[in-house]
């Protein structure tokens, strides 16, 4: 600097010049560091998504193979022609099937070859088949064709997810099989189809068999109690602490308590959930009961402040006007200004609610996590949640699994999306401009 | 009468009924009295209404949850003694067993094994019946004693409505003081168990101690859990745990805190208005994705990714390395840390820029040489409340992290996490009195308070913020 004052007037010129480009560079080095964090978060959502995407969408088909059954009408049926049940949970109904399947490859003998060639049907298709008949009753057709379910192994095959050119003791399907499958591929007996399963079931160990219904169903249980406890005491503390609370350190207490709730990590409201609700008062685990009530208590900070943020948004002319006519504050309070709060508390509960359908460590704590082949029908039946199933799902080691992890995530993704559009037209529609 | 009545719906349902007759009873009834004296009510007649309806429902729905809550226990302790007087050689570890038996014959699931069982599983099935219907007459007869109550007081001079605002004020109280309830109720459940923890395990161990091992605890001590449930077998240290979570959370902060804070610099100060309404949503919805989306993606791709990568340059990374999980996590946080930043830097005083424009400043150098500096608390509280998510963060760890208590600091290795420990150490476990479930107390203590401290550090840091330029 020193010479600076030292240099006359053109000198400083060329002086300011020169300096200047360097600053202008160091000022585009900044801009471009924005950009490129910019530009590296928004990649990595592209790829997180695709990533889901293209893994997940192949679990929308299932592998069938066709199968010639001959049902045994005379095992079966009572004196009326319906189903006998107790007669059909005696019948080898997977038997039937395996029987039917292998008649495509009758050169196939010995156990071990039998047993490869079994592994290529799902371990299910007799129970589904039983279950199918059993539901409508009668057997119509007993000699006809069925479609029943392929195994995860050749599905995957199916899908050009099993890479054929790996050496065979690395894959889960031996060259046999594979030849068996082109076989039955080039006699048109195999075909893809939409997998209802998948979202007409509940969990299941055998992949082609496993759906989300279950998990939904779960999901939506627990969401009800969370939003039937969380959004009446959160809209109740927030009139408490808006328009009732004296000034002093009760209210100050309170209000930290809310801000701090807000940043308590998720995990240890699922150990307080485990001490308290599982083991102080006996409630029953797996419940969706149990998990609505811990993500209310999560809820609750968030659905407090969206409250008092709308109740302040609510301009104070309207209390005034209330309280001038003669109202008493309660009634200026849930007869005025709340109605005029809605849109905005409706917003932040659905925000709320979004949060709490994602949340995965809490419910895990409270073992919502088990293995569970019904779909729940009551609050306090076992029931596993949507992100739980995911993460059930991506640690288990069949690829079908991975398959189905990817496209639970991507339904669990739509569910978000679709609830926060509905925050965001809400308060489009809804809010008003004082 | 039908059996769903007497289930804690059934029973809701009557009482709900009951408060919905009271109230149409009183608020009717006041106004044929007010006719009848010729007094003016004090109150409007739905205010007679809903005080009627409260006495009607809130005592008899108190009694329904209190009794609901006491019934389980109390039948287990019934027949838990029952049990032991028909059997009294039975080992102390099989009655939770038995008891399970005993419930499913009631419940007709299982046919009983032998007589004692059937005798027991019938005096269990009467036993839970006899309270099922006590519980129905006492809620009923308590809804009805608070109408009669209510009735008793209504008459028009009475003033429902002061009354009324009175009970909703201290409603609205309790619903406030919920939020101290939850902490107060976090605190004492981990307390508690967490004591329990250090009555068999010692508190300096378990700070200070380098070794991790909970399993040895099951495999070792399970002979000798009958008699000493704080076996010393198995080992607490939680010093690599902890070294495990710091490890994972400075790598997530080293991806977050560049990206978040530069981009919202870019947001702030050059992006122009149409860029920033298009950019900063797309950005949040990283902050609404689930964490078990970003550990599925963790485990599942970014891992394999990392270890590839090692491969071709001929290192070995562990397929859970805390590189996978850190960094996967460091993206999560992104949005967190730019929109604190982004709020930080906007409440920055426009004076502050006009002045230092005014000095001939470029706009790159009013950036980094004022607002930076002059937003640099509440940038530190954004920083303390990202590293207090990064340590609470469980699903991404738990899916891409360890679960073996490394001490080490090279990323590429695997580590665990307080998380993953407690998430480990309670899947699976109902029974709360081994030393290894109970280890998750501890831990999860531990996280609480950090936790605790990180925020209320970012606070201050953010409140010295705002004191400074209001």
């Amino acid at each position: 600097m020193t010479d600076y004052t030292s240099l006359n007037s053109t000198e400083r010129m060329e002086f300011i010049r020169r300096s200047l480009n360097r600053r202008h560079a160091s000022e585009k080095r900044l801009r471009f560091y924005g950009v490129a964090a910019i530009c590296f978060a928004l990649g990595f959502l592209v790829v997180l998504l695709t990533t889901v995407v293209t893994n997940g969408y192949t679990a929308l088909q299932q592998t069938e193979v066709a199968v010639e059954l001959a049902i045994p009408v005379e095992e079966l049926l009572d004196e009326n022609g319906d189903i006998d049940m107790k007669k059909s949970a005696d019948f080898n109904w997977n038997g039937l099937v395996k029987k039917a399947f292998r008649g495509y490859f009758p050169e196939v003998k010995g156990m071990m070859d039998k047993r490869m060639l079994g592994d290529l049907i799902s371990a299910n298709a007799g129970f589904e088949l039983r279950e199918e008949l059993e539901k409508i009753g009668r057997i119509d057709t007993p000699d006809r064709l069925y479609w029943i379910k392929a195994s995860d192994d050749v599905d995957m095959l199916m899908k050009g997810r099993m890479d054929r050119t790996i050496p065979e003791n690395q894959r889960r399907l031996n060259d046999r099989q594979i030849a068996w499958v082109d076989d039955l591929v080039a006699n048109e007996n195999l075909r893809l189809v939409f997998n209802r399963a998948f979202f007409t079931k509940a969990d299941s160990r055998e992949p082609e068999s496993a759906g989300i219904l279950g998990a939904v169903v779960g999901s939506a249980l627990a969401l009800i109690v969370t939003v039937v406890l969380a959004l009446p005491l959160a809209v109740m503390a927030a009139i408490y602490l808006e328009y009732f609370a004296k000034p002093g350190r009760l209210t100050d207490f309170i209000e930290v308590n809310v801000n701090n709730l807000a940043a308590v990590p998720s995990i240890v409201f699922g150990l307080l959930g485990l001490a308290v609700f599982l083991g102080f008062f006996g409630m029953p685990r797996s419940a969706p009961l149990v998990g609505g009530m811990v993500l209310a208590l999560m809820t609750l900070p968030t659905i407090i402040i969206a409250t008092r943020a709308s109740i302040r948004a609510v301009p104070p002319s309207i209390r005034d006007a209330a309280l001038g006519v003669g109202a008493s504050p309660m009634q200026a309070a849930i007869d005025h200004v709340l109605p005029l709060a809605a849109p905005g508390i409706l917003t932040g509960t659905i925000i709320g609610l979004a949060q709490a359908l994602g949340e995965t460590a809490p419910l895990i704590m409270i073992g919502m996590v088990a293995f569970i082949v019904d779909v729940p029908t009551s609050v306090t039946s076992p029931a596993t949640a949507l992100p739980v199933q995911i993460f059930i799902w991506s640690d288990s080691a069949e690829r079908a699994f991975y398959e189905r992890s990817s496209l639970a995530i991507v339904c669990l993704l739509m569910f978000l999306i679709i609830m926060n559009l509905a925050a965001v037209i809400l308060r489009r529609k809804l809010q008003k401009k004082w | 009468m039908p059996a769903q009545l007497f289930s804690f719906g059934g029973i809701l349902f009557v009482i709900i009924a009951l408060a919905i007759g009271s109230y149409f009873f009183s608020s009717r009834r006041v106004i044929s009295q007010a006719h009848a004296s010729g007094i003016k009510p004090h109150s409007l007649g739905m205010y007679y209404g809903l005080y009627a309806a409260i006495w009607a429902f809130v005592p008899a729905a108190l009694l329904l949850i209190a009794f609901t809550g006491t019934t389980k226990p109390l039948l287990d302790g019934l027949i838990e003694q029952s049990l032991i007087q028909a059997a009294p050689e039975l080992p102390q570890s099989f009655i939770p067993l038995k008891i399970a038996q005993i419930k499913n014959i009631a419940n007709g699931f299982i046919e009983p094994t032998d007589e004692t069982m059937a005798m027991l599983g019938q005096e269990y099935k009467a036993m839970r019946d006899n309270m099922g219907n006590l519980r129905f007459a006492a809620v009923l007869m308590v809804g009805l004693l608070g109408l009669g109550f209510a009735t008793w007081r209504i008459s028009p001079q009475f003033k429902s409505r002061i009354v009324f605002e009175t009970f909703l004020r201290r409603a609205f109280f309790v619903a406030a003081v919920i939020a101290i309830l939850t902490t107060i109720g976090i605190i004492a459940s981990l307390l508690f168990e967490a004591l329990r923890f250090f009555a068999a395990y010692s508190f300096w161990d378990f700070f200070f101690g380098t070794h991790w091992a909970p399993n040895v605890a099951l495999r070792g001590g399970e002979a000798a859990a009958d008699e000493d449930v704080g076996g010393a077998s198995g080992s607490f240290g939680m010093i690599p745990v902890m070294a495990g979570t710091l490890l994972i959370a400075t790598i997530a902060m080293l991806v977050a805190v560049p990206i978040g804070l530069f981009s919202a610099i870019y947001m702030a100060e050059f992006a122009s208005s149409r860029v920033r309404d298009i950019v900063k949503p797309t950005l949040e919805i990283l902050a609404g994705i689930p964490t078990v989306v970003y550990g599925f993606f963790a485990a599942l791709t970014a891992a394999p990714f990392f270890r590839a990568i090692g491969l071709n340059l001929g290192m070995d990374v562990s397929s859970q390395s805390a590189l996978a999980a850190g960094g996967v996590m460091g993206v999560m946080i992104i949005p967190f840390i730019s929109s604190l930043s982004d709020d930080v830097i906007t409440a920055v005083p426009q004076s502050l820029r006009d002045g230092a424009y005014g000095l001939g400043s470029t706009k790159g150098e009013v950036v980094t040489r004022v607002v930076l500096p002059a937003a640099f608390p509440g940038l530190v509280g954004a920083f303390l409340l990202g590293i207090s998510r990064a340590i609470g963060e469980t699903m991404i760890v738990v899916m891409a992290a360890g679960v073996s208590a490394n001490l080490t600091a090279n990323p590429l290795e695997s580590v665990t996490t307080v998380t993953v420990q407690i998430v480990m150490l309670l899947t699976g476990d109902t029974v709360f009195d081994s030393p290894k479930t109970l280890s998750a107390f501890a831990l999860g203590i531990t996280l609480f308070f950090s936790t605790l401290l990180l925020n209320i550090a970012a606070l201050t840091a953010a409140r010295r913020l705002g004191e400074r330029y209001d």
